[in-house]
């Protein structure tokens, strides 16, 4: 169903509104983000920036309010939006089991991309982990493990990032790193949500604060 | 060596149902068979409580053969029980499920994925242990093959069912003992036809109405479970 919503906006939130128990996290939270942007969610602790990207994901369902993607009002898990989004949460879905590259692919797989180990080496090469390569995900550092999910938005092509907290145990070089893909991304016509407390340098950006 | 059962088959993957349920199980299975230490412990629970009985009853063989049955199904019951907490709770902790429930796939299929792997490593050695364990309750040969081809119907079902209440109970403090609450009276049909199966044949009937309606449960189970499992995923992430 074509909507309202304006027309170039990609995704879009309007009157969006969480309660969490009785306490009301926000409410009437709108915002668009048109194409080649990124919106940059700032907040304090507990303002409801997870939530308000978990529903933006289409993991959880609004209390109130309505979001659009391209034009269409998406439900959770909505098959449309699942198509299109890379959410990359708290959680880095890696398997303590399997090798860091064997982790790789399977994430590119589970976002539906189609990936040869080679595709996977270069990527991981990217985020300076070929040498880790075979090593299984429990021994690597936390910021080794944000560098897979890095390696993973790089490899599946999906034009809307979600990303919570994306610089939590990254060093400088990491940032740089999620800040180069950030900008390709936008590049290709994508677009971006991003909750941070680090600001990150991109061309075309807008903030939504949360109180 | 890393790639070849993980690549994704399909360009566009929204429809794509058996590749999907493949994948699962393919990953599901190479993630257990790298700890295989659980398999282990879960199975060896198994042959122990087995064979327990026969240690605290009595060594009669008339009584023993009586009870047998019974014992083997309790017995698969508990021990798939043990291992069906860690079927969605480790890929939930780590946040393997979010992906999942956010991927293009569709979701029922790759749940049914996971099933079938919980199945095939703990399922499927249960089966191919009974006709050994059955030795030491004095069966006979005909009683010993109906109970393993009813145990062979019978686990898919305690796996399908069991993957609702494993869903059902994430992300829950006590998961686990709400799980055995919440599982174990629906495990009761799937006891008593299976357990009966033999004593029918014992008793000179035929085995066939009771497989038949074990049969049609694991239908009605493969084809509602992975939906009724796959929406209690969905509703745990909310």
């Amino acid at each position: 169903m074509k909507s309202n919503g304006s027309p170039s906006a990609m995704l879009e939130g309007d009157g969006l509104a969480a309660v969490r128990g009785r306490a009301q996290l926000f409410a009437n939270v709108g915002f668009r983000v048109d194409a080649c942007q990124t919106l940059f969610v700032t907040g304090p602790n507990g303002s409801g920036k997870t939530t308000l990207l978990r529903m933006l994901a289409g993991l959880s369902t609004p209390t109130v309010g309505i979001i659009r993607w391209m034009g269409n009002t998406v439900a959770p898990f909505d098959a449309r939006l699942r198509e299109d989004v890379a959410f990359a949460g708290h959680l880095p879905a890696l398997k303590d089991e399997l090798s860091a590259i064997e982790n790789l692919v399977v994430l590119a797989a589970l976002g539906g991309e189609k990936v040869t180990t080679e595709q996977a080496l270069l990527a991981l090469d990217r985020v300076a982990l070929s040498r880790q390569r075979t090593l299984p995900a429990r021994v690597l550092s936390q910021g080794q493990r944000r560098r897979i999910g890095l390696a993973r938005l790089a490899l599946v092509n999906k034009p809307l990032w979600i990303l919570d907290e994306p610089t939590t145990a990254l060093d400088s070089d990491g940032v740089a790193l999620l800040t180069t893909l950030l900008c390709q991304h936008l590049d290709a016509n994508g677009c971006a949500v991003v909750a941070t407390h680090q600001p990150l340098s991109v061309p075309r950006f807008a903030n939504l604060a949360l109180a | 060596m890393a790639a070849s059962i993980e690549s994704a088959p399909a360009a566009s993957v929204q429809g794509a149902v058996l590749p999907a349920v493949a994948w699962a199980l393919a990953r599901d299975l190479k993630i257990s068979l790298r700890s295989k230490a659980e398999l282990g412990i879960q199975l060896l629970f198994y042959v122990i409580v087995v064979t327990l009985f026969p240690l605290a009853t009595t060594p009669e063989r008339s009584l023993l053969a009586a009870i047998g049955p019974g014992v083997l199904w309790v017995a698969a019951l508990l021990a798939s029980l043990l291992s069906l907490s860690r079927l969605f709770a480790a890929d939930h902790a780590d946040g393997t499920l979010e992906q999942m429930a956010l991927s293009p796939w569709p979701l029922p299929a790759l749940v049914s994925g996971k099933i079938a792997a919980h199945w095939l490593t703990t399922g499927l050695p249960i089966v191919l242990l009974a006709p050994l364990l059955s030795a030491q309750y004095a069966l006979e040969r005909d009683a010993m093959w109906i109970l393993t081809a009813a145990l062979l119907i019978g686990t898919p079902i305690l796996s399908l069912l069991g993957g609702i209440g494993a869903a059902l109970t994430l992300g829950l403090r006590g998961g686990g003992t709400l799980l055995a609450l919440l599982v174990l009276p629906l495990y009761v049909p799937i006891l008593i036809f299976g357990a009966g199966s033999v004593d029918a044949v014992r008793a000179g009937f035929s085995a066939g109405p009771h497989l038949s309606l074990l049969g049609a449960g694991l239908l009605v189970a493969l084809v509602g479970a992975p939906f009724a499992a796959a929406a209690a995923v969905r509703v745990a992430l909310d």
